[in-house]
């Protein structure tokens, strides 16, 4: 049980510390000012999760890793986060459809994360779910206004969904880890949540005159580590002071 | 009075002389609140070894202000002549902005920022707060960004005095 509770803290704190990252590279960068801080304000909620999530997964292992240890000295292969996460910030339609499809599911599983039977999740999800909701209504404000908005950014807007959209299945998936850890109470189960969040894309992507791609085929293979070909490059830039100056502290 | 009565009654003051250096050290970013005022500091508790332990709890699970939180608190009660402490940051219950005090919240107006509208709801989280500007009280005020200057807060503009302020956002 220690073994598989480890591996899901550790994915949870792997989606948030990546996301964050890729939201962290629009810093300096982003379309206007209010969006800079509000994407590196998002960003920052994503590592702060992360410190939590990664702190607890630690202390779960008990061979004395710590956040930094955890988040800056595994390799490629060793993290499970999932494919959407990893996926590079592209245009500003990209970045929005990548953070719109994932607060989207991540809002609802907070939700129900925090009767998990495990106390540490549970206050975790319980801040976490406020965060949840700005990054969602954030997100979403973005997908309508640029769907709806020029022939430009209607076009890239719907690019980027279907581009991300082979993506999103695997935030559906149950494995042997999950599946034990939601039978004993302690996982969220993916399968109820999947309704919810097909809800609010159609809601959102419609509002936005945007078409809503079939149900296709789910790229997936992130949470045993099979990664796409941008996470090494991201994993280069993220960890590289730690490798470089072992065991460096802020 | 029993020896071990007095022990507990001395161990009783340090811990509220504890408590109230503590609850003294100001929010860097909003510098007219103190961790006490806005919530943050939840117990100052002494420990059998004599440690004195302090358990914050952060506003926003990212929120860099804990770092520097931690290290004022030390400072202060290090120059208060306590020895060694320990800090912890704990989760649950989880802060809202329900816990901030009427006084803090007329603080946060003088100061410039605009007090969290009502209770903290889920209603709250998505629909549309109605601001007051600080400056001048009009409630005819517009939200220029979801995100501020800090974690906590969001960027709004008054219609009536053109002034933009900050909105401590309420969670």
């Amino acid at each position: 049980m220690k073994d598989q509770l480890f591996a899901y803290v550790l994915r949870l704190a792997d989606d948030a510390a990546i996301l964050g990252q890729r939201l962290g590279e629009w810093c300096g960068h982003a379309p206007t000012l209010e969006e800079d801080i509000g994407l590196a304000n998002i960003g920052l909620d994503y590592i702060g999760q992360a410190r939590a999530l990664y702190t607890y997964a630690g202390e779960i292992e008990g061979k004395g890793r710590d956040e930094d240890q955890l988040c800056f000295l595994r390799h490629e292969r060793e993290f499970s986060n999932c494919l959407l996460v990893e996926q590079p910030n592209g245009d500003f339609a990209e970045t929005i459809a990548r953070e719109f499809f994932f607060a989207a599911f991540m809002l609802p599983f907070w939700t129900r994360l925090k009767a998990s039977r495990d106390e540490t999740l549970a206050a975790i999800a319980a801040k976490a779910e406020k965060e949840a909701a700005y990054h969602l209504r954030h997100s979403a404000e973005w997908v309508i206004r640029l769907g709806d908005g020029t022939g430009e950014s209607h076009e890239r807007m719907q690019d980027a969904v279907e581009a991300l959209w082979i993506y999103t299945g695997e935030l559906f998936e149950v494995d042997d880890t999950l599946a034990t850890l939601i039978a004993d109470g302690i996982a969220v189960d993916p399968e109820p949540i999947r309704t919810e969040w097909r809800e609010t894309v159609a809601r959102v992507l419609s509002e936005a005159t945007l078409a809503i791609p079939e149900e296709g085929y789910a790229q997936t293979g992130g949470r045993s580590g099979i990664h796409t070909e941008h996470f090494g490059h991201l994993l280069s830039e993220m960890q590289y002071m730690q490798r470089a100056y072992p065991g460096l502290k802020w | 009075m029993s020896a071990t009565a007095k022990f507990r009654e001395n161990v009783e003051g340090l811990r509220r002389i504890a408590w109230d250096v503590a609850a003294k050290v100001v929010d860097p970013e909003v510098p007219v609140l103190t961790i006490e005022d806005l919530g943050v500091l939840r117990d100052v508790r002494i420990a059998d070894d004599g440690v004195v332990e302090v358990d914050i709890t952060p506003t926003y699970t990212g929120c860099p202000a804990m770092g520097v939180f931690t290290m004022d608190i030390e400072t202060e009660l290090a120059k208060a002549g306590f020895g060694e402490v320990r800090i912890n940051t704990v989760l649950s219950p989880a802060w809202t902005t329900d816990w901030l005090s009427e006084e803090a919240r007329e603080k946060l107006r003088d100061y410039g920022i605009a007090p969290p509208a009502g209770k903290a709801s889920r209603r709250a989280l998505f629909g549309d707060d109605e601001v007051t500007c600080p400056r001048c009280g009009s409630k005819n005020t517009e939200k220029v960004s979801e995100f501020g200057s800090t974690a906590c807060k969001a960027l709004w503009r008054c219609c009536d005095c053109a002034e933009p302020f900050d909105y401590f956002k309420c969670i």
